[in-house]
């Protein structure tokens, strides 16, 4: 009996230490939040992510910072450029190519190394400078075509640099959002350690080391990367803005470029967010309890019309005929299940480069049909146009059945509309530079390929200005507008911000009382994930903030 | 024997240049831009021709294909243009993950096939036999895509087993044969299985039925030999016919799947020739392609000497 109680005493005394042992334990368990990505492949991660803005969602804004930021707080105002690792900037008076950039001080590396006005030239250096030891030809397409007017940099002194445009361009603190800043101590690490033939192949296999093992400034750390596989991140408690280091303890980003299997995922419990979900499995996702978010991002799914001689669309009635044609609302509730946003221009109310456009896009087919009667074409008199579109491809949402609902519904304007259908990567990468007067267009008088809107340059320029024609730009279709190409050259001349918002509203009414595209939808980044997740702003942007996040257990 | 083996091998050799020409150009005869993975669509002209400089892509094809496979040669497939990781590295630990996965599939189905075509042969014109056939003509018919999906939904989404994809826990570098990893494992290896499976047990019931209505097995059975040896004897006849087949499953199998891995995010070969076409990554796509044609050249050789070994008749042939 002694021999028992004595048991039962030991026994309840080693559960009581275990129990209290795991108290600690549990009050400071890890929370791990899983994310399936839609990329096949985890992008690159050694500053200058590839994949697009997926790659700098996930690899880029987590892991670095750049000079300048986006503000990513608000879900229901456009994000706006913001101080990053600079805290201030300003051109020079006397010379508009000379901008003068004040760091934030105090603020270091993963690896303990700080971030310093040498550290930014040595980063601008390792795309613009191809005799720099740290020059990369991989990272330069993703960076340099991002901010085409960057030409060099230079110390002023420790917190201090100057950047040199090629020309005045007051787009470059914007274009900036896009240089991410990589340890330069770190990389000289690995290439003391390097091996190879030159310079050169020790500087490949130096970036090679770093991508494995990388160091920004960002507010994640990477612990853990598996090519193909996974990416480990873990927070960075010594983060220099107090207010976003993540409240999560560590993120794992997994690559699954099939809807389904990403939402399978998610069912099953194995991930916690993923990216995309497949659109017919939402209704699933909402009744098992699975939040769903999704906000207009700066995109725009679009026509972009020829303009060259003998174009239909060179009549200013057709273009705002096929744009008052198509009934957004119903593409939206009907096709795509809710998930866009009806595009009455680049920007929609509420940006500050929308300005106040006089022609309004909208549903209206009785007065389509009387441009078109006035453009000379009727029910008997059909216009035929035709349009180069793709089946699949990055930001092109649904483009098939899009395309076929545009077709359905201009065929009551009096358009008889013929898509020629052409794989992806060859529509983008080479018919869409290559403009609409070049074989490869085959007799096509539109094209259907989306673009990001983030910046000027992207969003309004390089399809406006006539100098952005091919070979040298995306003016697929040869737009030659003396007022646009003013307009662009006074909205890069313009410094102060405010101003220079102005002059690109007006450039963007401006394009859209032109009828420049057929204004179709923007794309709304849905996302779907766990009821744990919580803390999540999704704002009007490709980018979201992790640090925020939190997770119930 | 060595003279057979020393024959085949110089066989391989027009075959692995051919094998490498015809990679190289099918990704250079296709239309776009070969860095497209690096170059967006708006570069500047300046910026295009100092990356295609930088990649070589600017040399004429005949100088671009002597310095591919003079690398190639020295094991040097370039690196990828995408992530700048050497190919080679990208690829063998791909075709890695491939194997594990052809080799857990080849064991469900041969030795499914196996069964299933032994019994149906055995029970020709039976239930039995049209039970086996039906589940063979389904495993043959079935889409890989929609099957995989409907083990997803049932095990994974509702019964929550096994995971629906990736191939190993959180916190894993790399593979190892235990049920953290090898649950990852057991979904796209049935996926996988079921053409083999299918494929297989067609084969050895045509073999079996055939044999056993041979002359030879009536008079082993006429001069008292057990049921045993009789089937002993069938085995070894329909061997060198079903190792053949098996043999070239095992192949495609190895050659990785790019809708079994894309459905299960399994980064094998077939995952990463879906990643090297969409990112359009040349180095990358030629890399792959090259080393699974290779693999499948050298793979169709083992089974030729393994055949000849087992048939002393295709020696002589």
């Amino acid at each position: 009996m002694l021999i028992k109680t004595t048991t039962r005493a030991a026994l309840i005394a080693a559960l009581a230490l275990t129990t209290a042992a795991a108290w600690p334990h549990a009050a400071s368990a890890e929370t791990v939040l899983r994310i399936g990505m839609t990329a096949g492949d985890i992008p690159r991660t050694l500053g200058q992510p590839d994949q697009g803005f997926e790659g700098n969602r996930f690899t880029g804004l987590t892991m670095y910072d750049a000079l300048t930021g986006w503000d990513l707080s608000s879900a229901d105002k456009p994000s706006v450029v913001i101080p990053g690792l600079a805290t201030e900037w300003k051109v020079d008076d006397s010379d508009k190519t000379k901008w003068t950039f004040k760091l934030r001080p105090g603020v270091t590396f993963h690896d303990g190394s700080p971030f310093n006005a040498d550290a930014v030239v040595w980063n601008v250096e390792k795309v613009l400078k191809q005799d720099a030891p740290q020059f990369d030809a991989s990272q330069v397409g993703v960076t340099a075509s991002r901010m085409p007017t960057l030409a060099s940099a230079k110390k002023i002194d420790d917190m201090t640099v100057e950047l040199t445009t090629k020309e005045p361009d007051s787009f470059l603190p914007i274009n900036l959002t896009n240089l991410f800043m990589a340890s330069p101590a770190k990389w000289q690490a690995f290439y003391d350690k390097a091996e190879g033939a030159d310079a050169k192949a020790k500087s490949q296999a130096a970036w090679a080391a770093f991508a494995k093992d990388a160091s920004g400034t960002g507010p994640w750390k990477m612990v853990s990367f598996t090519p193909r596989e996974r990416l480990e991140l873990v927070k960075n408690a010594n983060y220099w803005n107090k207010a976003r280091v993540p409240k999560i303890d560590k993120m794992v980003l997994l690559p699954m470029p099939e809807a389904n299997a990403r939402t399978a995922a998610l069912l099953s419990g194995q991930v916690d967010w993923v990216e995309a979900p497949a659109p017919d499995a939402l209704p699933e996702l909402k009744q098992r309890g699975f939040k769903l978010y999704a906000n207009e991002q700066p995109h725009v799914w679009p026509w972009q019309f020829s303009r060259i001689e003998g174009s239909p669309w060179n009549d200013i009635r057709v273009r705002k005929a096929a744009n008052l044609c198509i009934d957004r609302e119903g593409l939206k509730d009907g096709l795509l299940g809710g998930l866009m946003v009806p595009a009455t221009g680049t920007f929609e109310p509420g940006h500050p480069w929308r300005g106040k456009p006089t022609f309004e896009i909208k549903y209206d087919k009785p007065a389509a049909q009387k441009l078109m009667q006035e453009a000379g074409f009727g029910p008997n008199k059909k216009l035929t146009v035709k349009v180069q579109t793709s089946t699949s491809g990055s930001g092109q949402m649904l483009p098939l059945p899009m395309n076929e609902y545009l077709q359905q519904a201009l065929a009551e304007c009096y358009f008889d509309v013929q898509l020629d259908v052409i794989e992806w990567n060859t529509l983008f990468s080479a018919n869409w530079r290559k403009g609409a007067s070049d074989p490869s267009a085959r007799g096509s008088n539109a094209i259907n390929v989306t673009y990001a809107a983030m910046d000027p340059y992207f969003a309004l320029v390089r399809f406006l200005q006539s100098s952005m024609a091919p070979p040298v730009s995306n003016n697929w279709g040869f737009i030659n507008n003396p007022k646009f190409d003013e307009m662009v050259k006074k909205a890069r001349q313009t410094f102060d911000p405010a101003a220079r918002d102005a002059a690109l509203a007006e450039l963007h009414a401006a394009s859209v009382d032109d009828a420049a595209f057929l204004y179709v939808a923007h794309d709304v980044g849905p996302r779907a994930m766990s009821p744990k997740v919580i803390g999540v702003i999704q704002p009007k942007s490709w980018f979201i903030d992790f640090s925020p996040i939190s997770m119930t257990p | 024997m060595l003279a057979y083996i020393a024959r085949r091998i110089v066989y391989v050799v027009p075959i692995v240049i051919s094998v490498a020409l015809v990679c190289f150009l099918l990704v250079h005869i296709t239309p776009g831009d070969p860095l497209v993975a690096v170059l967006p669509a708006d570069a500047s002209q300046e910026l295009a021709a100092q990356l295609r400089a930088a990649y070589g892509f600017d040399r004429p094809l005949p100088v671009q294909f002597g310095l591919w496979l003079l690398r190639a040669l020295h094991g040097d497939l370039g690196n990828s243009i995408a992530t700048g990781r050497p190919v080679l590295a990208e690829v063998l630990r791909a075709v890695g993950n491939t194997v594990t996965l052809a080799i857990a599939a080849a064991i469900i189905g041969f030795t499914m096939g196996i069964l299933l075509g032994l019994i149906a042969g055995y029970f020709r014109e039976t239930w039995i036999d049209k039970l086996a056939t039906s589940f063979a003509i389904a495993g043959v018919s079935v889409p890989h895509y929609w099957l995989g999906m409907v083990l997803v939904i049932v095990f994974s989404v509702e019964l929550n087993w096994l995971p629906a994809v990736g191939a190993g826990p959180n916190g894993s570098n790399s593979w190892a044969w235990d049920w953290s990893h090898m649950k990852y494992l057991v979904l796209p290896a049935i996926t996988t299985s079921v053409i083999p499976m299918g494929i297989v047990t067609r084969t050895v019931r045509a073999l079996t039925g055939d044999i056993l209505s041979q002359d030879f097995v009536e008079a082993l059975r006429a001069k008292g030999l057990h049921e045993t040896g009789v089937f002993r004897h069938v085995i070894k006849n329909a061997a060198p016919t079903a190792l053949a087949v098996m043999g070239l499953q095992l192949g495609y199998m190895l050659g990785g799947s790019i809708l079994i891995e894309t459905v299960f995010s399994w980064p094998g070969s077939g995952f990463l020739l879906n990643s090297a076409i969409f990112q359009r990554d040349l180095p990358l796509l030629q890399g792959t392609i090259l080393v699974l044609a290779l693999f499948f050249v050298f793979l169709n050789l083992l089974v030729d000497i393994a055949q000849a070994a087992i048939d002393p008749r295709i020696k002589r042939g």
